[in-house]
C-alpha cells in the first residue's frame, strides 16, 4: 500500500503486448509480426507503405484476427478483476466467477435470451449481457444466502452452494438448448467457451458493460483493502460498508456477465490470476486489481492461442484450455488455503 | 466528551442493554466491568454504530453519533477490537495506515500528513521496528498494538477498546494499560473499555460501570463500586476486596474454594 510500483504493471503490460501480438499473428494463415506492425502502420494517416503483402492479410486482420483477440482480450480482463474483486469481498481465496456459479448462471440468463430468438440485429446483441447480468445476479444471491454462516463465508460452504447451484443452472441451460436443436452445436461449442459471433458486433455490445463494471472495481482498492478487516471494523474505520459491499459486487457480477454473454463460460482464469498476481507483487488491492485485469487478459489470450494451435485445424472452445491447466492449480490452491501466507 | 444516554438494544426479544447512562470525559478511563454475556461488547458495538439500537442516544461532544455519515463518525471515534482474524497480508504500516480512511478519498491516495500520523501512531505503540512486517508474523499482543496504532491514526477524541488484554500475558497487560493511560491524560481522550479483569480495572480505570444482565449496576471510583458486597452478590462467589499495596487501589481475590470445601 505505502508506494505504487511502475515494476509490476511495465512487466504486465508487457507479456500483454506479447500475447496480444502472437495471438493476432496465429491462425491458419500466419502473419509475420513485422508485416502485422505495417499493416496496422498503413492504416495511420500520414504513412504510406508499399503494399508488399497478400490483399487477404489486411482482411484477416481487420475482420477477423483483431476482432476475436479484441473479445478474448476484454473477457480475460473482466474475468480476471471480477475474480480479484469477488476474493476480496468474501474474503476467500478461492472464491471465482466459475466456482461460485455466477458465471453459469449468466450462462443460463444468456441462453434464455438467446433461445427467446437468436439476436441478429445489433440491438438484439445488446440485450444478451444483460440477461446474463440478471442471471448472475440471481445466482450470487442464491449462493450467498446459502453459504452464509453467521456472519462469515466459510470456503466449504461457499464451494459446495457454488457447485450445487452451477449443476442446476446447467441443466436448465441443457434443457433450453435441447429444444433448440439446429443451434445446439453451435450453443455447446459456445458454453465451453468461445465465441459464436465474428466481427466487431459483439466487442462494441460488450465494450460500455466490462468499462463501467471494471472502471468501478479498478477504482475500489482502497475500500477492499478496508474490507479485509471485515464489515463491523470496516464501518468502525469509516467505510459504509454495507453499501461498498453491494455496489462491488453488482460490478464484479456487471462484469462476469458481460465476459460470458459471448465468449461462454470460462472457468479458473478469475481464480489462477489474481492468485500469481498475489503471490509475485502482495495483497494490496489497489496493485491486485488492476494487474490482475492485464492478467487475466494475458492469460487468456495465450489459452486461447492454444485452443486454436494445438489441433489445428480444429478448434477446442477455450473453456477446456483453461480447465486443464486451472483444476489442478484449484486443487494446489486448496490444499494450501489453510495457511496462505500471501493471502 | 462522550455521553450515553438510556441505550436499549434488543437481540430479537431478548433485551441486551436496558436503559444504560454513562458520561466519560475527557482524559478519563471508564472501565466497563461485568460477568460474561452481561452486554460490555454489545455496548462496545452499539456505541460505535454497528449495532443498531431500540432507543437512546450516543453523543461526542454534543454530536448525535446516529444522525452523522459512518465517514464522520469515524472521525470521532475509534475502536480497537479483540485482535482475530486480522488480514495477514497487511504490513504493520499498512494496517496502521488504514486508519485514515476517514481523511482518505475513495482512492484511498495518503498525502504527507496521513503519513506522519501512521509513523506517530507507530511510535506510540512501540512499533516502528516491526514497521515493515507482516501482521500475520506477529504476537497476540503485537497485533493488539497494531489495532491500537490503528485507532489512533484516526485521531478521534473517544476511544473504546473491546478487552484488549483478554488474549495477552501479565508482562503485555500492563504494558498495553500503561499506554492507554498515557495516551488518554497526554492527548485528554475519552476512553471506554470494557475490561475482563477486575484487577486491572481497579488499576487503570477512574470510574469503573459494572453491567449486569444489560443494567447498569453501578459506576464511580473503583473503590466505591468494587466492594466485597456488590462484587460477591454479581459473580455469586465470596471474594475478599484488599488494598493495593503501592497504589491504594482495591484488589480483587475470588474466594471461590469454600464453596469446593464446604
Amino acid at each position: 500500500m505505502a508506494t505504487h510500483h511502475f515494476r509490476p504493471y511495465l512487466i504486465s503490460l508487457g507479456l500483454l503486448l506479447v500475447a496480444l501480438v502472437l495471438s493476432v499473428a496465429a491462425g491458419p494463415v500466419f502473419i509475420p509480426p513485422g508485416t502485422l506492425l505495417r499493416i496496422l502502420a498503413d492504416q495511420l494517416p500520414g504513412f504510406s507503405l508499399p503494399a508488399d503483402w497478400p490483399k487477404t492479410f489486411s482482411t484477416i486482420l481487420y475482420q477477423i484476427r483483431l476482432p476475436h483477440a479484441a473479445l478474448v482480450l476484454l473477457t480475460g480482463a473482466a474475468l480476471g478483476g471480477s475474480g480479484a474483486a469477488y476474493q476480496g469481498l468474501f474474503r476467500n481465496p478461492l472464491a471465482d466467477p466459475y466456482l461460485i456459479g455466477v458465471a453459469t448462471g449468466a450462462g443460463l440468463g444468456a441462453v434464455l435470451a438467446m433461445s427467446v430468438e437468436w439476436p441478429r440485429s445489433l440491438f438484439g446483441l445488446y440485450t444478451i449481457p444483460v440477461a446474463a447480468f440478471i442471471g448472475a445476479s440471481l445466482t450470487l444471491l442464491i449462493v450467498y444466502s446459502l453459504a452464509r454462516v453467521g456472519n462469515t463465508l466459510p470456503t466449504t460452504t461457499l464451494i459446495l452452494a457454488g457447485v450445487a447451484v452451477s449443476a442446476f443452472a446447467t441443466s436448465l441451460t441443457s434443457l433450453l438448448m435441447l429444444r433448440s436443436n439446429e443451434e445446439l452445436r453451435r450453443a455447446l461449442g459456445w458454453l465451453l467457451g468461445g465465441s459464436i459471433i465474428g466481427g466487431w458486433a459483439p466487442v462494441l455490445a460488450v465494450l460500455p458493460y466490462i468499462t463501467i463494471g471494471l472502471g468501478i472495481l479498478i477504482a475500489s482498492g482502497h475500500a477492499l483493502n478496508v474490507l479485509q478487516f471485515g464489515e463491523e471494523q470496516a464501518q468502525q474505520i469509516g467505510l459504509p460498508a454495507e453499501r461498498v459491499k453491494t455496489l462491488l459486487l453488482v460490478s464484479a457480477s456487471l462484469t462476469t456477465a458481460a465476459a460470458v454473454a459471448f465468449s461462454g463460460i470460462i472457468g479458473f482464469i478469475g481464480l489462477i490470476v489474481p492468485h500469481v498476481v498475489r503471490m509475485l507483487w502482495g495483497s494490496d488491492y489497489r496493485l491486485l486489481l488492476p494487474l490482475s485485469v492485464i492478467g487475466g487478459a494475458t492469460a487468456l489470450l495465450l489459452a486461447d492461442l492454444v485452443a486454436r494451435l494445438l489441433l489445428a485445424p480444429q478448434v477446442l472452445p477455450v473453456g477446456i484450455v483453461t480447465a486443464l491447466v486451472g483444476a489442478p492449480f484449484f486443487l494446489w490452491v486448496l490444499r494450501r488455503a489453510r495457511n496462505l501466507a500471501y493471502w | 466528551m462522550l455521553e450515553i444516554e438510556t441505550l436499549r438494544v434488543t437481540y430479537g426479544r431478548r433485551l441486551a442493554l436496558d436503559g444504560v447512562s454513562l458520561t466519560v470525559r475527557p482524559g478519563e478511563i471508564v472501565g466497563l466491568i461485568g460477568p460474561n454475556g452481561a452486554g460490555k461488547s454489545t455496548l462496545i458495538r452499539a456505541v460505535s454504530g454497528v449495532q443498531p439500537i431500540q432507543s437512546g442516544r450516543v453523543r461526542v461532544f454534543g454530536q448525535d453519533l446516529s444522525i452523522l455519515p459512518v465517514r464522520e463518525r469515524a472521525r470521532l471515534l475509534a475502536v480497537v477490537p479483540q485482535a482475530r482474524n486480522l488480514p495477514p497480508a497487511f504490513t504493520v504500516y499498512e494496517s496502521a495506515l488504514i486508519g485514515r480512511t476517514p481523511y482518505l478519498g475513495w482512492l484511498g491516495q495518503a498525502g504527507t500528513a496521513d503519513h506522519e500520523s501512521a509513523r506517530q501512531a507507530l511510535e506510540r505503540t512501540q512499533l516502528q521496528e516491526l514497521s515493515s512486517r507482516r501482521v500475520g508474523e506477529l504476537s497476540g499482543g503485537e497485533q493488539q498494538r497494531v489495532l491500537l496504532a490503528r485507532a489512533l491514526t484516526q485521531e478521534t477524541p473517544v476511544l473504546l477498546l473491546d478487552e484488549p488484554t483478554t488474549h495477552l500475558d501479565l508482562q503485555h497487560q500492563s504494558r498495553l494499560l500503561n499506554l492507554v493511560r498515557s495516551l488518554a491524560s497526554e492527548h485528554q481522550l475519552c476512553v471506554l473499555m470494557a475490561l475482563h479483569d477486575l484487577n486491572l480495572a481497579g488499576l487503570y480505570a477512574d470510574q469503573v460501570a459494572l453491567l449486569v444482565e444489560g443494567r447498569l449496576l453501578a459506576c464511580g471510583s473503583p473503590d466505591v463500586v468494587l466492594t466485597e458486597k456488590t462484587l460477591g452478590e454479581v459473580y455469586h462467589i465470596p471474594v475478599h476486596v484488599m488494598t493495593h499495596p503501592d497504589y491504594g487501589s482495591p484488589l480483587i481475590l475470588p474466594d471461590g474454594r469454600e464453596g469446593l470445601i464446604g
